[in-house]
């Protein structure tokens, strides 16, 4: 190995530490400044190791107001987009290629379309209809665009469907709804589920569409960010730390069932 | 269509197109021709409204054109949104040819999933890290005084720290699309190059990147987008003189009470993202259908 390849390894492998650093170190001090009994957020200087901002945090009322909202928001939103993007999923499949083009581009417009443009055409459209922002239109404007993972999820599984077992089905004396019900939809079952965990992250996590059209109501980004503005205490880290757990938990669950599931695939 | 019936039967098929219609009309089209309304028509007290002074004009858009502070506040958000692709970018690239080239299948796995977690976390949250890091009195400061870098501790906030803030929170929309497109590079074509002699910089150059085109065109599509109409990060770690544009959008409309002048900002921004995701596809030469994967 010359000199000049050996300089241009270490180089790299300093990048890539650098780069892991980068990624991990502002977490990893959001998520030790909890445990800071100081007042603001930080770990600098150390000012003793406490628990107090759990408890702190166990007792903000307004902050559970928000989970609650947050949940609500999330439950009716996959209600939504569930059914929705199944519906616009088997659309697709069934249309002949330029009209498919076409309906492909309007349906995954959304996509492409900054978040707060999305909350503000939807409160605009209802101020009109005489509704204004709340849960009703959080639930309507997250929906707008999060049917469009649902869509895209659904129609990646819906490339792999074998259509001679509805054939098959039908021969044997299924009815249409009957084929839909027993083949069709159990065969879509671990991409709804997929699809209802994004779902639910996305919800959850949706920050600039919400904001426009949340009303009085606050969901927990919302929360958070009024409370960096108006008074940040490591409670909030607290908060932060165990979303953050819960998320990936979540989607160490869903990596899991999806390898098994394609481990399942494979042996099929 | 017909296929549907045929395939479902009246009722199901009936449901689905109802649902679908449902989201393309009523969630999708309608929201957006009442916002171009809004932003075609004057700001009126009730009373005028459907009178003689309700009429279409570009007013509001106009306005924007001729407002200095706002005008310089649209601009600068076009080129920090495009400097913020650039960055991601360039400190993406060299990570995603190494995983995709070099790494043992087993190193791919877990810096895969070590990549992943961060992207699963909430934008709010991430922002709220930098946040954090950056404040007046907190750990950036503390390191770079002990280091003995700086003698005073520095304000971050500003325009330096929204870009930080949104580099770090759309870095990963990068690095995946490269990091698919290069994954598909035979790397017989790499060893070809070398062996004709060409240097590092000209295989990355000449064959890495015209290989890995439609993934750096998704990736930056993605992260211009996301940045032009980010609004947490500007909003937790900017300072009241570094605005976005998106925090004049949300002023017209919960602060100076002019729907329709914020419609009307809305829609330029929404016309800006289009143009740069079409004009990108279009140079790159990708089709739609490949970027929402």
């Amino acid at each position: 190995m010359s000199a000049a390849d050996r300089i241009s390894r270490a180089l790299f492998g300093f990048y890539l530490v650098a780069f892991f650093v980068y990624l991990f170190a502002p977490l990893a001090i959001m998520g030790a400044a909890t445990f800071n009994a100081s007042r603001f957020p930080t770990v600098t200087p150390w000012q003793g190791t406490t628990l107090q901002w759990f408890s702190e945090l166990w007792s903000d009322s307004a902050m559970w107001q928000s989970v609650w909202t947050s949940i609500v928001v999330a439950f009716f939103v996959v209600l939504i987009a569930l059914p929705v993007g199944t519906a616009a999923a088997l659309m697709l499949t069934s249309l002949h290629a330029r009209a498919r083009g076409f309906l492909y581009a309007v349906m995954v417009s959304p996509l492409l379309t900054p978040g707060v443009v999305i909350g503000i055409a939807t409160l605009v459209l209802w101020r009109q209809l005489g509704v204004g922002g709340g849960l009703f239109l959080i639930v309507v404007a997250q929906a707008s665009f999060i049917i469009c993972y649902v869509m895209l999820m659904v129609a990646a599984r819906l490339q792999r469907f074998d259509r001679t077992q509805e054939e098959a089905a039908l021969g044997l004396g299924a009815s249409k709804f009957m084929v839909f019900r027993r083949i069709l939809l159990p065969f879509l079952k671990p991409a709804l589920i997929a699809a209802a965990f994004l779902a639910v992250l996305q919800s959850v996590e949706n920050y600039n569409t919400t904001l426009f059209v949340r009303g009085f109501d606050t969901p927990l980004t919302v929360f958070i960010a009024t409370k960096v503005r108006t008074g940040l205490t490591p409670a909030v880290n607290a908060l932060a730390l165990i979303m953050i757990a819960i998320t990936v938990l979540g989607a160490v669950a869903y990596e899991i069932a999806r390898r098994r599931q394609a481990r399942a695939g494979k042996a099929a | 269509m017909g296929e549907l019936y045929k395939r479902f039967g009246g009722g199901l098929a009936t449901t689905f197109l109802a649902l679908v219609l449902l989201w393309i009309a009523g969630m999708v089209l309608a929201p957006n021709i009442m916002m171009v309304d809004y932003a075609l028509r004057p700001n009126l007290p009730p009373s005028q409204i459907g009178g003689p002074n309700d009429v279409y004009s570009l007013d509001n858009v106009l306005y924007l054109a001729n407002e200095a502070v706002h005008r310089s506040i649209f601009f600068k958000t076009i080129w920090a949104s495009a400097f913020v692709a650039f960055a991601t970018f360039v400190v993406c690239y060299p990570l995603a040819f190494w995983l995709a080239q070099h790494a043992t299948p087993s190193q791919t796995a877990i810096a895969l999933l070590a990549l992943t977690i961060p992207f699963w976390i909430n934008e709010v949250l991430r922002t709220l890290a930098w946040y954090i890091l950056l404040a007046f009195r907190g750990p950036l400061n503390a390191l770079l005084l002990g280091v003995g870098v700086i003698d005073e501790p520095m304000r971050y906030y500003g325009n330096g720290g929204v870009l930080a803030g949104m580099i770090y929170a759309y870095i990963l929309f990068m690095l995946f699309p490269i990091y698919n497109a290069i994954e598909s590079l035979e790397k017989a074509q790499i060893e070809a190059a070398r062996d004709l002699g060409a240097s590092t910089w000209r295989i990355h150059w000449r064959v890495v990147m015209p290989h890995a085109k439609a993934g750096i065109a998704t990736g930056c599509v993605f992260t211009f987008m996301l940045a032009a109409g980010s609004y947490v990060a500007p909003a937790l770690l900017g300072a009241p003189g570094s605005r976005w544009f998106t925090e004049i959008i949300y002023n017209w409309f919960f602060e100076g009470g002019d729907w329709n002048r914020g419609a009307a900002y809305a829609l330029v921004l929404l016309v800006l993202c289009l143009a740069v995701v079409l004009v990108t596809l279009k140079l790159a030469r990708v089709n739609l259908t490949d970027v929402a994967k």
